[in-house]
């Protein structure tokens, strides 16, 4: 277990490195000066220089990159080509809680349907009780968010008025329940077909007969011996659906009018803003690289069958 | 749920394919792909508004009807008949879903993955770390900033030699869209292969222990006789499975990437510009044939494939009969 885990924790910074290097590079090599987008509307062949002798973009790409690193590693990620004076670790950082909400509460969408559905299913399996449910969950993953969220607005906000339609309040306002169902709902198959297979694995082993032998009630069987051991496998998606709910996030954060990452990284896509696409692309590598390592060591602590 | 008694004859993939015929959502699943991609690859259905390659062909008495008899599908915002752009734009999702798995999923997928589980040692790590490398980066900020980046550049130098090839034949590479098309193809197959290389590798590595595997190395078989009579059939299943529901979210993909700028550029009819432009309240609520008709259409095709995908699991997999 030790050596594995110090082996996965030597190489992750060397991935983040190269991480940064391949996108400081394609920032760096783009189309678009950035010190054409600093100097504004003026064409000072002096002011140029100056905006790039300042900024250290007259120096080897190599060395540019070694400053940055070395920036990086005392948090300063640089300062944003767009909004002047504001440095990309202040237009990040709010937004990235925000994100953090609104991806949690998603989570909480997918995993509390999908969890149920995919144990009711396993146990109903072949029935058309089972076919069914996990057809509506697939066609569910199947609409894109370009029509679910602007169904969802004319429903529930215009026709019903039961839902507030824009913006963001934090974790506990009724904002977040639209965005919130947009990216969660499509998860709802991934997690029922996931549990739906594991606890069809775990319903046919011995222990479980064992415990109906002994005479265990149904409900103590299927949540002491069938979920606990079925949930395992569950647990490795962890990883897997931060890229899905980041993904989401870029869409759905515009429709709803919310100050996430999401839409930062849109707006920054548009204007340029090689900074702050820099610094998100790390960021949210680094959160996949740290959820990865979580999810690969966590499973041998919950499996104890794992070995290596 | 066979009898022990009834033992079904032929190969493992005749089994596979008679339980695969015998569930009717497959078949299903099976004819609506089919009937699409039909309908992609040769564009059968004429219309009576001409596809509109221009967007200067505008025409002012149609624009934006409801669906009836001359236009089932209705009639978009410049008057085009919007069956005939949903089909076109079929098109383009089956040239962009097939070029993806071709590329992505079945040559750099398979091949890397068996190669790196066959081989082992160092390819083995060198591939597999350039494969985290992959999966550590947020796959479509990557595909915006490569897009940002690269795109243009491809663009130029494209149009630097095409120049000739017009004047020869005719053919404005630039106009046909053809940029658009191949840089999409890299940024999805980019970030397609790596799990399917995961995925091979594992099933590689558990197949190769097999003395089946053994015997064929005893008797002399080549490297690559190995590989394609003995590994490959055996681990063939899952793949299929994955190629199935990968498909459908490579079509899903496509409108965002379309909806960045990224994909098919207008006029070439695409299902993704056709969503995106209309995916908001104002349309839905005045003229709601715009959207429902691409979105209804990209639904079916991503359903399809994901109920495929889950019966031929049930088919190809024995443990889960």
């Amino acid at each position: 277990m030790g050596a594995y885990v110090i082996r996965r924790l030597a190489w992750t910074p060397a991935l983040l490195l190269i991480v940064a290097l391949i996108t400081f590079l394609l920032g760096t090599y783009g189309p678009g000066d950035p010190v054409q987008v600093l100097q504004g509307q003026y064409n000072n062949p002096e002011v140029v220089e100056r905006i790039r002798q300042q900024r250290g973009l007259d120096r080897n790409v190599f060395v540019q990159y070694g400053v940055y690193i070395k920036n990086l590693l005392r948090g300063d990620l640089g300062e944003s080509y767009k909004y002047r004076d504001r440095t990309v670790a202040e237009l990040i950082g709010k937004r990235i809680w925000v994100s953090a909400q609104l991806g949690l509460a998603a989570s909480i969408v997918a995993l509390s349907l999908g969890i149920p559905l995919g144990v009711f299913t396993a146990i109903k399996q072949g029935t058309w009780i089972d076919v069914t449910t996990v057809s509506i969950t697939l066609f569910f993953m199947s609409l894109p968010v370009f029509i679910t969220a602007p169904v969802l607005l004319l429903a529930f906000g215009l026709w019903l008025g039961i839902l507030p339609i824009q913006g963001w309040g934090g974790f506990f306002d009724t904002r977040i329940i639209m965005p919130a169902l947009v990216l969660g709902v499509p998860g709802i198959a991934v997690i029922t077909r996931l549990t739906r297979a594991s606890t069809l694995e775990v319903l046919s082993q011995d222990y479980v007969r064992t415990a109906r032998a002994k005479g265990l009630g149904e409900f103590i069987v299927r949540r002491r011996h069938i979920l606990r051991n079925s949930l395992i496998p569950v647990f490795t998606v962890v990883g897997l659906s931060l890229a899905t709910l980041v993904e989401g996030s870029f869409i759905t954060e515009g429709y709803f009018g919310i100050p996430g990452i999401g839409s930062l990284a849109i707006e920054a896509f548009f204007s340029r803003d090689y900074p702050v696409i820099t610094a998100l692309v790390l960021i949210i590598a680094a959160a996949f690289v740290a959820a990865n390592l979580i999810v690969d060591v966590g499973y041998r602590f919950l499996d104890p069958r794992i070995r290596y | 749920m066979e009898g022990l008694g009834s033992r079904p004859s032929g190969s493992l993939w005749a089994q596979a394919l008679r339980r695969l015929l015998r569930k009717k959502v497959a078949v299903a699943c099976l004819a609506v792909i089919g009937i699409m991609y039909l309908a992609g690859t040769f564009t059968i259905i004429r219309s009576p508004t001409p596809y509109g390659y221009n967007d200067q062909d505008i025409r002012a008495e149609s624009v934006k009807q409801g669906p009836s008899l001359a236009h089932p599908f209705g009639t978009d915002r410049l008057g085009r008949d919007l069956l005939t752009r949903v089909i076109y734009g079929l098109r383009t999702t089956v040239i962009i879903t097939v070029a993806a798995m071709l590329t992505g999923s079945l040559i750099l997928g398979i091949g890397l993955g068996l190669v790196s589980g066959y081989f082992g040692r160092w390819l083995d790590s060198v591939i597999m770390r350039v494969g985290e490398v992959f999966l550590a980066f947020p796959g479509l900020l990557l595909v915006i900033l490569i897009a940002a980046t690269v795109k243009p550049r491809v663009k130029e130098w494209v149009e630097g030699w095409s120049g000739g090839l017009e004047n020869l034949t005719g053919i404005d590479l630039i106009q046909l869209g053809i940029v658009d098309y191949v840089v999409l193809f890299a940024a999805l197959s980019a970030f397609s292969w790596v799990g399917m290389a995961r995925l091979v590798r594992g099933q590689v590595l558990y197949v190769k222990q097999n003395q089946y595997v053994e015997a064929a190395v005893a008797m002399g078989a080549s490297h690559w006789r190995i590989l394609t009579s003995h590994v490959l059939p055996n681990i063939i299943s899952p793949v299929i499975v994955v190629v199935s529901m990968g498909m459908g979210a490579t079509a899903g993909s496509e409108i965002i990437l379309s909806w960045l700028g990224i994909g098919i550029q207008p006029p070439t009819p695409s299902l993704g510009v056709m969503i995106f432009q209309n995916g908001n309240i104002s349309v839905l609520r005045s003229d709601p044939h715009l959207i429902l008709f691409p979105v209804f259409t990209v639904t079916v095709l991503i359903f399809a494939f994901n109920l495929l995908g889950d019966a031929l699991n049930d088919a190809l997999n024995p443990r889960a009969r």
